[in-house]
């Protein structure tokens, strides 16, 4: 079970830092922005993809939907970090 | 790890295919079919919805139960467990990635076995290149018109429905398409190496109209998401079919070691067939042991279960291999022979290192994940 939030702006933070570092790890760069867009840098093949959806629900405790799937909800630290709180408004990582 | 449960229900799979599939496998193989007899069994079962949600009229069962099923079905006859498989490659992919009308629809019949279920994505000139299909799923409003030639459709002359991966126009798509659409046109694939009764077959379909709404993701993520579902899925329950047919063989192999006698001695007491017998054993501990450790993390959602999937599939398929080689070489002549088991496994194991990628695309992918880990473990500067 998910620890209760420690506040909007604050899990969001922390939901951003969770993201980030998934998303360093996966694409190996270090300088990557919360606003970059990482279909546009070319990042992205299906095992990643998988990868991704795994993350987010087990990190956060969701199930990534039918209804989720456009390409923009997984495009960057920011809007991967939108999609989490819009689905579970502001539950911690794991 | 195996609990009380999963013990009970272990035995409770291993009776029924030791009575209802193992003394048919080898009519199965023969007259290219698994008989509808059996398939009717395992739907009464219920197992056939094993991968699907309670909520759905499904078992709902963990991983590890479901691979035990796979385990004990392949055991038997890798032909009825393929059944398995594909049917639930599909369903668990509705399930994933299904709107809330297809799995309403689709998955309660699924489930029961009412319709059985099939994967279309190799094509004549698309097999491990797999986003080079060619099948055009061309969206007019509310219908879409599905134009493809598929071919070697595990179970494509039973299913009742069909997962076609496509292109609508330049984005990779999937649709459902019911095998009773006008259109669908279907030939069985005869004289194949192994799984021959799996009901292959060659599917053709000419501008089948068929709803938009049968369409599984959207246009754009049908390989990405819904295909790489699928096939994940697939590897796994291939991974188990896996282990329980090189069990299979293992067994059989050390009970003709123990009873055989040749040079005044048991096969057992001799040194070089006391070597590959240790070898089968290792094989198939490993395999085994690399499977459930799959279960675990897909159950728990963890980051790496699909590497932890492509390598128990991986290496489950050669272990299958070598160990059905080595047990038609202990065997003898009479391992060559129609009708003997391990015949059989021999000829079935060459497919499961082609099927739901094969060994050099498993080979490919593998070593990536652990780089990455390795770079992650190092530290970044």
């Amino acid at each position: 079970m998910a620890e209760q939030p420690a506040g909007g702006v604050a899990a969001d933070a922390e939901h951003k830092r969770a993201i980030r570092a998934f998303l360093v790890r996966e694409l190996d760069d270090d300088s990557l922005r919360d606003d970059e867009d990482i279909f546009e840098a070319g990042y992205v093949n299906s095992l990643f993809a998988m990868e991704l959806v795994t993350f987010i629900e087990g990190t956060f405790d969701m199930t990534i939907d039918n209804e989720d799937l456009e390409l923009e909800n997984f495009s960057s630290v920011e809007r991967i970090a939108a999609l989490v709180e819009s689905k579970a408004g502001a539950l911690s990582p794991r | 790890m195996i609990g009380a449960d999963h013990e009970r229900r272990q035995a409770a799979f291993r009776e029924f295919a030791e009575q209802e599939i193992a003394p048919n496998a080898a009519t199965f193989d023969r007259t290219g079919a698994v008989h509808p007899d059996v398939v009717s069994s395992l739907a009464k079962q219920g197992w056939l919805g094993g991968a699907i949600s309670s909520e759905y009229g499904g078992q709902g069962w963990d991983n590890l139960t479901y691979g035990l099923l796979c385990a004990e079905l392949g055991r038997a006859c890798s032909s009825t467990r393929s059944l398995l498989t594909v049917h639930s490659m599909v369903a668990h992919t509705i399930e994933r990635w299904g709107t809330a009308d297809q799995k309403a629809r689709w998955l309660p019949s699924l489930a029961t076995g009412e319709a059985i279920a099939a994967f279309c994505l190799t094509e004549p000139e698309t097999g491990s290149d797999a986003k080079s299909v060619k099948a055009a799923i061309d969206v007019h409003g509310d219908v879409c018109r599905v134009t493809a030639a598929k071919r070697w459709t595990t179970f494509g002359l039973l299913a009742d429905v069909v997962l076609v991966i496509g292109r609508a126009g330049d984005a990779p798509a999937a649709i459902l398409v019911e095998t009773d659409t006008p259109g669908v046109t279907r030939r069985p694939v005869e004289g194949l190496l192994g799984l021959r009764a799996a009901m292959v077959g060659d599917i053709d379909m000419q501008a089948c109209e068929v709803p938009a709404a049968n369409l599984v993701g959207k246009p754009g993520f049908g390989f990405s998401h819904v295909a790489s579902t699928t096939l994940d899925h697939g590897r796994f329950s291939v991974a188990w079919g896996c282990v329980g047919a090189a069990e299979g063989c293992l067994d059989a192999s050390l009970d003709h070691a123990a009873t055989r006698h040749q040079f005044g001695a048991p096969l057992a007491s001799h040194q070089l067939v006391r070597r590959l017998l240790s070898d089968m054993l290792t094989g198939v501990r490993s395999a085994r042991l690399l499977s459930q450790s799959a279960a675990d993390m897909r159950d728990r959602k963890a980051v790496g279960a699909l590497a932890e999937t492509m390598m128990a599939k991986y290496h489950a398929s050669q272990v299958f291999a070598r160990t059905a080689s080595d047990a038609v070489q202990i065997h003898g002549a009479v391992g060559c022979t129609p009708d003997h088991p391990v015949e059989r496994h021999y000829r079935d194991a060459k497919i499961m290192q082609i099927i739901e990628g094969s060994d050099e695309m498993q080979q490919l992918t593998i070593c990536e994940f652990g780089l990455k880990d390795r770079r992650a473990q190092r530290g970044r500067p």
